[in-house]
């Protein structure tokens, strides 16, 4: 098993904060779990304390729409996010993407924001939170930013929470009444496989938007407001050319899920998908 | 070492354990509460082998921390009999044939008891997706799926 390492179950942020101010970067923050726990195993990590953040009064599980934004906290797990009928009737591709973690067994502990933190290449909720425009909330003693995922995701296991800070929750602005978005994913088997490609589409009237996951450093995303991706009686050569203009932005490595050019391929292939169907969804609405 | 006193339901009965906070749920249960029906397998959240339910929910024992489960709610295998017999879940699962080496079939059985729990009468897609996270090495599953869908029909023991 790991090795050892200190324990810590804080009720309060404050506590919270008192620890990560002791340990610094040797604190690991624990939410799910089903990501740190293998890294514990595997040696890949090896904090002296977890901080278990699923006790702590004012961090409450939870998901709350406000003003044309949902803002869900970190303890809450993919499970209930999945659920949940807001999210379901204004993030759909964000259910997709969701309902693709893992297992059963893995979303009934995994918390979206435990997702983005692990920052993998791969993480399968990262290009529907980066379609969607999603913010990440840091808090820490002195107070509390946010930062579009964007900027949060650095590189591999890279990201840019402070060493006294917390990821306190996910903040999703409610996309406007007229958009459609799906999200694809190119796997070996259903179920506990990482994605050899994923991505999202969002489509509104004007501006679609796509994110990539599994095909560089870190998933990221590309915006078109021309309107030529939106319109699906636009050009069909300009289309494809846009298309083929953002897969070229992928830098995909060869591995045992998939060669650079297959991946390549596949990008294309499905995003021509995604943006059908996340048209037809718009104009269905 | 630390040690961390965890007081939770096991089974349907108080238990308290004193573990130090690497050990997992799965490594407390067979190796401190001799319940060695849970099995370990990958030890990563692959294979499901190790499914039990935590406040009723499926869940990977290999990925939770025995001290995460102070105050919860634990579900084993073991916990599924009732008073000597089996239930009608595992019944089905004998009952279909569908138990070749064994060693998944805690874990499916837990996930299948979760998913009946929630959807009582699953189509066949759906008992697929209930165990998309629990592998069985003999690949014996058409059959794990009929047991499943014979416990949601009620009938066991006709085939």
């Amino acid at each position: 098993m790991a090795p050892s390492f200190g324990y810590a179950q804080p009720h309060h942020l404050s506590e919270a904060f008192d620890i990560l101010d002791e340990y610094g970067r040797d604190a690991s923050l624990l939410a799910g779990g089903t990501d740190l726990v293998v890294g514990l195993r595997k040696r890949r990590i090896a904090p002296r304390v977890i901080v278990d953040l699923k006790r702590i009064s004012d961090l409450a599980a939870g998901i709350e729409e406000t003003e044309g934004r949902v803002c869900i906290t970190a303890p809450t797990r993919l499970s209930d996010i999945i659920a949940d009928r807001r999210i379901q009737g204004h993030f759909p591709a964000l259910v997709e993407a969701a309902r693709t973690v893992g297992s059963v067994q893995i979303r009934n502990r995994a918390t979206l924001t435990g997702n983005i933190c692990n920052a993998s290449p791969a993480a399968d909720t990262a290009p529907a939170l980066l379609a969607y425009g999603a913010e990440v909330v840091l808090i820490s003693r002195h107070g509390s930013r946010r930062l579009p995922l964007d900027e949060f995701l650095l590189g591999p296991r890279r990201t840019s929470l402070g060493a006294q800070e917390i990821a306190a929750a996910v903040d999703i602005p409610v996309p406007p009444a007229r958009t459609g978005s799906q999200f694809a994913r190119l796997t070996r088997r259903r179920g506990v496989d990482l994605a050899t490609v994923s991505l999202c589409c969002t489509v509104g009237s004007q501006v679609t938007r796509f994110a990539f996951g599994a095909v560089g450093p870190r998933p990221f995303v590309l915006t078109d407001g021309s309107g030529v991706l939106a319109d699906p009686d636009s050009n069909p050569a300009a289309r494809t050319g846009l298309l083929r203009d953002f897969v070229a932005q992928a830098t995909p490595i060869s591995d045992l899920r998939g060669s650079r050019e297959y991946r390549q391929a596949m990008l294309l292939a499905l995003s021509q998908r995604a943006l059908r169907t996340a048209i037809a969804r718009r104009d269905r609405t | 070492m630390t040690q961390n006193l965890v007081t939770f339901t096991l089974n349907g009965a108080a238990r308290t354990i004193t573990v130090p906070p690497q050990t997992t749920l799965l490594d407390a249960l067979r190796w401190q509460l001799d319940l060695t029906g849970t099995k370990k397998c990958c030890a990563e959240g692959e294979c499901g082998a190790c499914t039990v339910l935590l406040d009723g929910r499926a869940v990977n024992s290999c990925l939770v921390l025995a001290i995460e489960v102070d105050q919860a709610a634990v579900t084993t295998i073991e916990g599924l009999q009732n008073a000597g017999r089996l239930s009608r879940l595992q019944d089905a699962f004998l009952a279909e044939g569908a138990v070749q080496c064994g060693f998944c079939i805690p874990g499916m059985v837990m996930a299948a008891h979760a998913l009946l729990a929630e959807n009582p009468q699953p189509t066949g897609t759906e008992v697929r997706e209930g165990l998309s996270g629990n592998l069985c090495r003999c690949a014996g599953y058409q059959r794990i799926v009929a047991a499943v869908l014979t416990a949601a029909r009620g009938a066991t023991g006709e085939r």
